[in-house]
């Protein structure tokens, strides 16, 4: 479905943040995107979100160059690509009903339509009882959620994650990522970053380990037993 | 197609509530738009009404024939009769000066001065209405032989006045375009301004929606109903503010030009300077959101 070809990107000042980077995303797939900061994690979604652009090489989705779409057409490709942010990026002055409408207001959706998709999304990430709070009445595993809700309410062919744990103690942590896998289960595509080696190698799926932009390691795991209590993440 | 109409209202009514929430920066920008379209907005319906009167004036191309002081009455009755004789000449009447002095005495404002004089210092007068088909150049003719007889004083056009009064008022109308391009002007870059501010405030919802798939209409369409809003409620409130303006003149200006012995009914807001406020602020206003939108925000990319 997504295919990196031979991807580098130079930063503006010459940094290279990937270097001939090449890796191939199949429909259904989570992948986690993990190594050291600078590693070219960040890279590599802002590239899938077309927020930065290739410097050499192709990125290819069902085939077709997106790297050099023009910029009219880089809102109907974002459209199909649910985004998770560390920080969430929720609207304080909307409730969260509203931030998880906004994807599908931005899509032109009948107002009907938007209601029982909005309730639908809260409700898969249990927090239907919320909908009329603000974020900042809402706990930080709560505002993650809501930022769940509001990437996967337009039914994404492809979610993107930027250390959406980064926040959140343990708990939390993996709360998050037990529901970034039961949405996978049902057959979206996820690419999550994550420097959070621990929390990731709890959760079956693809481990792309990045180190100064280049792929080092690339493998399936299987979950181990879960840690004792104390053990481990963070 | 209805999703397409909700969406505008939907926008609309948002711009309009998010103004409301902030209701003193809101009536303040108001109210700048509002007096900086109403200054150029009552002066030019001012000069227009001056203009239409003194359009009524020009028409009239009398003339008055003022006799030396001591000529006999009998003179000045010959001297009608003579000119009605003439095809150029459609009327000619003879005001006595005993008739003339009457006249200015039951006036307040020359009576006294008139009646300390102890003599009548107005000479018989005949005024003159030229025919409808004289030539200007003939009647022109006429009254220089008439102002070289030796018991004419003077022979006066009353309209005179009246060209200098719309030579001035052309001059004037001109001056309130110049002032109105530049109080357009300003509304433009308040309305420009204010949006901008606007833009920055809300940059945080502007990338979120661009990282959501917004394009940029959907992006702009908020913030040019703004200043549609900040057009019409200031347009609104200049017409307020020349309907005061109005409602202060309205009875010592018609008492002016009863002096003059006109009806004048010419001031009041018509439908033409209400439709040109109107049009001015929307089209200032709309003017405005787009230079601060198209300036600001392609300067608003989404960071991750």
């Amino acid at each position: 479905m997504i295919r990196l070809d031979k991807i580098t990107k130079l930063y503006a000042g010459g940094r290279e943040a990937l270097r001939e980077v090449s890796l191939d995303i199949s429909p259904g797939e989570l992948i986690f995107l993990t190594g050291h900061s600078g590693a070219g994690k960040s890279t590599i979604l802002k590239l899938l979100a077309l927020v930065e652009r290739p410097t050499r090489g192709q990125l290819l989705v069902d085939g077709r160059n997106v790297g050099r779409l023009a910029p009219a057409e880089i809102p109907a490709y974002r459209r199909q690509v649910g985004m998770v942010f560390q920080d969430h990026k929720l609207l304080e002055d909307r409730s969260a009903f509203d931030n998880v409408a906004l994807p599908l207001v931005i899509a032109g959706l009948p107002r009907r339509e938007i209601d029982k998709r909005v309730r639908a999304a809260l409700d898969q990430v249990g927090l239907l009882d919320k909908e009329r709070q603000p974020p900042r009445n809402l706990s930080a595993g709560e505002q993650q959620r809501v930022g769940i809700a509001r990437a996967v309410v337009g039914r994404p062919r492809l979610l993107i994650a930027d250390e959406p744990t980064g926040n959140l103690d343990a708990d939390l942590s993996l709360e998050i990522m037990q529901l970034f896998r039961r949405f996978n289960e049902v057959g979206v595509t996820m690419v999550i970053a994550t420097h959070d080696l621990a929390l990731a190698g709890r959760i079956n799926g693809r481990h792309v380990v990045l180190h100064q932009g280049a792929v080092r390691s690339d493998e399936a795991t299987v979950t181990v037993p879960a840690p004792a209590a104390g053990r481990g993440v963070r | 197609m209805r999703v397409w109409f909700e969406r505008h209202v939907r926008n609309a009514l948002g711009a309009l509530g998010q103004l409301s929430r902030a209701p003193v920066a809101t009536g303040l920008t108001v109210a700048v738009i509002g007096i900086a379209l109403a200054l150029p907005a009552g002066l030019l319906a001012a000069v227009q009404g001056v203009q239409r009167l003194a359009g009524q004036w020009e028409d009239i191309r009398d003339f008055s024939i003022y006799l030396k002081p001591g000529t006999a009455l009998e003179v000045a009755r010959k001297l009608a009769r003579e000119l009605e004789g003439s095809h150029q000449v459609a009327d000619a009447r003879v005001i006595p000066a005993e008739e003339a002095l009457a006249e200015f005495t039951a006036d307040p404002a020359f009576g006294d001065v008139l009646r300390s004089l102890g003599r009548n210092p107005l000479p018989h007068t005949v005024v003159v209405r030229p025919a409808p088909e004289a030539a200007a150049e003939d009647l022109g003719k006429l009254k220089t032989e008439l102002a070289s007889r030796p018991d004419i004083d003077l022979v006066q056009l009353d309209t005179q006045w009246v060209a200098r009064l719309a030579a001035m008022l052309d001059l004037v109308r001109r001056a309130v375009w110049i002032g109105t391009a530049l109080l357009v002007g300003a509304v433009i870059v308040i309305v420009g301004n204010t949006i901008r501010l606007d833009i920055q405030n809300r940059r945080q919802e502007i990338e979120v929606s661009k990282l959501l798939g917004a394009t940029d209409a959907f992006v702009r369409r908020p913030f040019l109903y703004v200043g549609f809003w900040y057009g019409l409620l200031g347009a609104l409130v200049a017409l307020l503010l020349i309907g005061a303006g109005v409602l202060v003149l309205r009875a010592p200006l018609e008492r002016l030009m009863l002096l003059y012995g006109v009806q004048f009914e010419g001031l009041g807001i018509t439908a033409t300077t209400a439709v040109l406020v109107l049009a001015g602020g929307l089209t200032a206003g709309a003017a405005g959101a787009w230079l601060a939108v198209g300036r600001h925000l392609a300067e608003v990319q989404p960071r991750v």
